[in-house]
């Protein structure tokens, strides 16, 4: 049967490996590609870069640790991040990239997931939003990293997506984010149901069994983590084989 | 002397592939082309795809790459990947088009309704890393019953002639991963992204002598 993924995701920033709480208050976690490296030999299903400045000079870097990290390893990988028009697509799909993830720019130009997705297919077109719970059972998104509100709602928001063409919605919890308390199952639950794509879960993921909770409680495809991995807690194949006892079929 | 032609017909990137396959095969000379005459030369053809399928053969038209293909198909090793897998078959639900009909049967998609034995939906596209159940081919070689390999696609090869068939894998009811005949074998999984069981098949490819 189809394994459940784990993906762990790299937030990148001058070339380094940041990770912060709540979408702030950054922490230095390391060298991209080495990390990267480590993440494959522990089995890693498949690895998430997230350009978090995305300004002009970071953007060369990045392009080069894509690079390097395509060369020698062989997962899908998806970078996201300042991706806003179809030509952004086709250059991270020429560093390396398999999928490139589309945030803030989805919210303000629909069509760039339909043109994207049109051009070079649904496979490597990730939807990526970021959900803030504003009432019980309500969630809205947010762009710009978290900062800018949007009134649109998420359900609804990651329908109108996989409609345009979207192969897979990246969702992350903001109020979870860093918290380590667990992936907001609710809003997982909610989104996953809405969907024929695939949808990975994130922000929150603090434990084991918080992954586990993720697929089973949640409904999630796959789940994405960086703390827990970044800072040695756990390796992914501890991960992996905890979600196997738990019945769970991964990729061993 | 080229030793293996990448066929590029504009649908993706194809880097991947050509890093895999110069990652197990580092001395032999690698290009990614459109131009039927290089095809013509190779020793050996990758036949990748991504995206849908009628663009695919659209753009395969445009760049006057059928007849290469054709031809690189019946004559020399051929690895289809995806998408490379599906145009190789007679017709395609994705667009209701003809394929090159190289081989026989046609492709179908994925039932919208799929739920796993625990009841949970599947969703499509089929995405991730799937077990692998096959054959004898020498392109296995190496490589456990169950490997896991990564794969993306909402449809897949439905066909009668059973000779073809080199693999199956499950979502949640058996379909057809793998094919072969003669000096053609087509996977639908990418083995450019799945990692050791890939690149095992991969140098397989390369070591390949059909005839």
């Amino acid at each position: 049967m189809l394994a459940k993924r784990i993906i762990p995701c790299l937030d990148v920033t001058a070339g380094r490996v940041v990770k912060g709480v709540n979408f702030v208050e950054l922490r230095d976690a390391g060298d991209p590609i080495e990390i990267a490296r480590r993440y494959d030999e522990q089995g890693a299903d498949e690895l998430t870069f997230l350009d978090i400045t995305a300004s002009s000079d970071d953007r060369g870097i990045l392009f080069r640790i894509i690079e390097q990290v395509a060369n020698q390893v062989f997962i899908p990988l998806t970078v996201g991040g300042g991706v806003r028009q179809v030509e952004d697509v086709r250059n991270l799909l020429n560093a390396g990239a398999d999928k490139v993830s589309i945030n803030t720019s989805a919210v303000l130009n629909p069509q760039l997931v339909a043109d994207a997705a049109g051009r070079y297919g649904s496979q490597c077109i990730v939807v990526a939003i970021d959900a803030k719970q504003v009432q019980p059972g309500h969630w809205e998104v947010f762009t710009h990293g978290g900062r800018q509100a949007t009134g649109l709602n998420v359900v609804e928001w990651a329908k109108k997506m996989q409609a345009l063409g979207a192969g897979e919605i990246l969702l992350t919890s903001m109020d979870r984010d860093g918290s380590k308390i667990g992936y907001d199952l609710q809003l997982t639950r909610a989104v996953t149901d809405a969907l024929e794509i695939p949808l990975i879960a994130s922000g929150g993921a603090g434990t084991l069994q918080h992954m586990v909770d993720g697929v089973k409680l949640g409904g999630a495809d796959a789940v994405l983590a960086a703390s827990i991995f970044h800072y040695g807690e756990y390796t992914i194949q501890q991960a992996k084989q905890y979600m196997a006892q738990q019945g769970i079929e991964m990729r061993l | 002397m080229v030793d293996i032609a990448i066929i590029d017909y504009g649908m993706g990137n194809l880097r991947s592939v050509q890093q895999a396959l110069h990652t197990v095969a580092p001395a032999a000379s690698i290009v990614v082309t459109d131009d039927p005459q290089e095809v013509a030369q190779a020793t050996r053809v990758v036949f990748p795809g991504q995206g849908a399928m009628p663009d695919c053969i659209r753009e395969l038209e445009a760049r006057g790459l059928r007849a290469a293909v054709l031809h690189a198909a019946q004559s020399k090793p051929f690895l289809g990947i995806c998408i490379g897998l599906q145009m190789l078959f007679e017709h395609s639900a994705e667009g209701d088009i003809p394929g090159l009909a190289i081989l026989q049967g046609k492709v179908m998609r994925f039932a919208s309704n799929l739920c796993d034995a625990q009841n949970n939906k599947l969703k499509v596209p089929h995405m991730g890393w799937n077990q692998v159940q096959h054959g004898n081919h020498p392109l296995w070689e190496g490589i456990d019953q169950n490997a896991r390999f990564y794969f993306v696609h909402s449809y897949y090869v439905c066909t009668e002639d059973t000779q073809l068939v080199q693999a199956t894998s499950c979502y949640p009811q058996p379909f057809v991963c793998a094919v072969a005949r003669d000096n053609l074998f087509a996977v639908q999984f990418h083995p450019e992204k799945s990692q050791d069981a890939g690149l095992m098949l991969l140098k397989n490819f390369v070591n390949w002598v059909p005839f």
